[in-house]
């Protein structure tokens, strides 16, 4: 396993410094012919698409026929105000879910690199979550969390007496709900990558540290949160995209309700595909596009930059 | 049909064309006739497309089977289709690629106004078969100038379905009027049973007091869907806001079951039955879904229009039967054979074959089609509206627009997150997106 991390975290940190000369390796050991399917494959079903829904997000189309309309697509989405409050719940889901699993799958992954008993089991515990399909967990959580008949607000309400909230029907919390199904989902893969980012970090350190006198917070501090630093940037990024492209899990649980209550972008565009507002959707598409870039290629270059090689 | 969502249209597609299926049990039986039975003629064979859902299948098959009983020279085979969204696509795919079956089935009013039919479809306007369907459907299935299909099933009522074991208990009868209503369940709710039942669980389901409250809005105003397809009437403004209102009053007044936010229909439908709510506004397609739910469901649960501001023009809200058609890639001997084949769905031995296999939810819509004896209660409830001619076609048969988030912003309104003003507002501002891909003209 740490092999593997360390190899993968060993091109990250490559990409800082672009490497020339393993590009012209490839392009030395293989004809250009060897490259010719892969590419007519990726221009045919990825680069023309993506040109085409450029063209067809200014226009009002159907199957039949299309009028171009400038940019009354655009003007609509960001003019209506449940296309705006999706936005800003993708915004909000993307941050918090991300924040949470860098957090938790460092301290988990801290735990787990200790050595306690059963830590292979637990840690295969830990991942197990991410094995299961989205579809699969929205539907367990939403019979888990019915506010009535769910064995969670059972609980509560044998505890306290009361009811319990309406974790995925109370409007004020149920992008909440679905942002921490999502992170108890996708909790396993950060905390794998952290694991590995630990074990990636050489011996020495902790030895020296250790004959210096350090404890144990000095080490986690000083040597582990800055030396899986290629860690967190990956986690970041991973969860960030994940989270600001999430559909699946907001859409088996609550279908971006109650109302419009947790809709984000991808549910919306679903939603306005399934009703036949193709251009809308398409511009939809390409504004979750925009966004989704704008946020993580700074990001990326940022963390990039503060990456250290070991 | 409009009701919800896609999905829910799928289901409710299945369900209304499958109304014509009710006779399924039988099926079996007639079932291996079908290749044996053309008379010895060469004959055509057309292909006849319906989603896959049991209420679909099960009368298409007795249908094709009795057709190609009686029939000599064309011999129909049936095919089936994915339900909901996906089966939408579909047909949709099909026919722009003109891989579509010779006949297929599909839901009228505003969901075949999006099938192009005037580009898609063969005009049935002049054919002689014509003359045995009934005027509401016809208009439902009108696009333009022309007529283009005939119906599969029967028709299916909006309004309340109600507990007559609560009512009796409580001397209470059917509301004629609003106040009425809203009477009647301070009378329940103070007897401890809750008034309305709402099951936001399905989100489809919060719409029936906009959808069903639509024969009062026609009441009120005789050409507000023609103004609303043009692009001058909105649901901001009266009679129309009224819809939005009465749901926000409902749950402002706290009539409804206390797990509204997360039950469903089938929930829904049980508490009706078992008597802990009173009164389910609902579509009469899940008639046979409650009466599968006790031995008495049957008899015990009735059926009202929805009530509105006059005791005098209290009428039904009405939500015609998908509609058979034939897209113009039938041509020659198969076009000939596909109207045959429709000629016979017209008639009363197809409502005949239909009926044999489901018992029928709703009135057929082909003129001097009947009713079997023995059906549930609120079949009866309904079945006098019809023969009283005392209703009005639901708003998507009269208009091509129908927004697709309605489903959502009931949700927002009955649950007290928005205003009924601003839920109607929202809804106008959908309406219009869905008015400017049709390219309608005035939006």
């Amino acid at each position: 396993m740490s092999s593997t991390t360390s190899s993968r975290d060993g091109s990250r940190v490559s990409l800082a410094k672009p490497p020339r000369a393993s590009a012209e390796h490839v392009d030395a050991t293989y004809p250009l012919w060897f490259h010719i399917p892969a590419g007519v494959i990726y221009i045919v079903l990825f680069i023309v698409p993506t040109i085409f829904s450029f063209y067809f997000a200014f226009t009002r189309w159907t199957l039949f026929k299309s009028t171009f309309i400038g940019f009354d697509n655009f003007v609509l989405f960001f003019s209506e105000p449940g296309l705006i409050g999706s936005l800003r719940n993708t915004l909000v889901y993307g941050f918090i879910t991300s924040a949470a699993k860098v957090v938790l799958g460092m301290l988990l992954a801290v735990v787990l690199s200790a050595p306690i008993i059963a830590r292979g089991y637990l840690r295969s515990v830990t991942f197990f979550p991410v094995l299961v399909s989205a579809v699969g967990v929205g539907i367990t959580f939403q019979v888990l969390l019915d506010p009535f008949n769910g064995i969670v607000n059972k609980l509560i309400s044998s505890v306290t007496g009361a009811d319990g909230p309406g974790w995925l029907t109370d409007p004020d919390i149920a992008l909440l709900s679905v942002a921490g199904i999502d992170v108890w989902k996708g909790l396993g893969l950060a905390t794998l990558i952290y694991i590995a980012g630990i074990a990636a970090i050489p011996n020495e350190y902790f030895e020296a540290a250790r004959v210096d006198g350090a404890n144990s917070w000095q080490m986690f501090r000083h040597i582990i949160l800055p030396l899986s630093f290629p860690a967190t940037s990956t986690v970041i990024i991973l969860s960030l995209i994940g989270g600001l492209r999430s559909f699946d899990l907001i859409w088996t649980t609550t279908q971006g309700g109650p109302g419009f209550a947790s809709d984000v972008i991808a549910s919306v565009i679903y939603k306005q595909y399934q009703a036949g507002f193709y251009g809308l959707s398409t511009a939809g598409n390409v504004i979750l596009f925009v966004v989704v870039t704008a946020i993580i290629y700074p990001l990326s270059r940022w963390l990039n930059s503060k990456e250290t090689v070991l | 049909m409009s009701l919800p969502t896609k999905g829910r249209q799928a289901l409710i597609a299945g369900l209304v064309a499958g109304g014509l299926a009710l006779s399924a049990c039988s099926a079996g039986s007639l079932g291996t006739s079908s290749t044996a039975a053309s008379g010895g003629a060469a004959g055509v064979t057309i292909t006849y497309l319906v989603d896959n859902s049991d209420q679909a299948v099960k009368p298409a098959q007795s249908l094709v089977d009795a057709f190609n009983a009686t029939n000599s020279g064309v011999t129909v085979k049936l095919e089936t289709r994915a339900q909901g969204t996906d089966g939408d696509n579909v047909v949709k795919t099909k026919l722009a690629t003109g891989d579509m079956a010779e006949v297929f089935a599909y839901n009228s009013g505003s969901l075949m106004a999006a099938l192009d039919p005037a580009k898609n479809l063969v005009p049935l306007t002049n054919e002689s078969f014509m003359s045995n369907v009934q005027d509401a459907f016809k208009s439902s299935v009108t696009s333009g100038s022309d007529v283009y299909g005939v119906p599969m099933g029967g028709a299916t009522g909006g309004g309340i379905l109600y507990n007559k074991k609560v009512f009796a208990q409580l001397g209470l009868s059917v509301p004629k009027t609003w106040d009425e209503f809203m009477a009647n369940n301070a009378k329940i709710k103070a007897a401890g049973i809750d008034p309305v039942i709402q099951t936001y669980g399905d989100t489809w389901t919060s719409q029936l007091f906009v959808l069903a409250d639509f024969a009062n809005v026609t009441s009120a105003q005789p050409d507000w869907a023609e103004k609303y397809t043009a692009g001058q009437a909105k649901y901001v403004d009266q009679p129309a806001l009224t819809s939005f209102e009465r749901l926000e009053e409902v749950h402002k007044a706290g009539y409804m079951n206390k797990d509204f936010a997360s039950a469903k229909n089938s929930q829904g439908l049980q508490k009706l039955v078992k008597g802990t709510g009173a009164q389910y506004p609902m579509l009469t397609f899940v008639i046979g879904a409650y009466s599968a739910m006790s031995d008495t469901a049957k008899d015990d649960i009735g059926f009202f229009a929805q009530p509105g501001d006059d005791a005098a023009q209290n009428k039904l809200t009405s939500w015609s039967p998908g509609g058979v058609y034939i897209p113009t890639t039938a041509t020659g001997d198969k076009l000939e054979g596909a109207k045959k084949f429709l000629a016979f769905i017209a008639s009363t031995a197809g409502c005949d074959a239909q009926t044999k296999g489901l018992t029928p939810s709703g009135p057929y819509m082909v003129k001097g089609c009947t009713l079997p004896a023995g059906l549930p209660a609120a079949v009866n409830d309904l079945q006098k509206y019809y023969t009283d001619g005392n209703l009005s076609p639901a708003l998507e048969f009269l208009s091509p627009i129908k927004g697709p988030n309605l489903e959502k912003i009931t949700v927002e309104v009955g649950s007290g997150i928005t205003s009924a003003a601003d839920g109607a507002k929202r809804y106008d501002e959908d309406v219009k997106k869905q008015a400017q891909q049709l390219g309608l003209p005035g939006w």
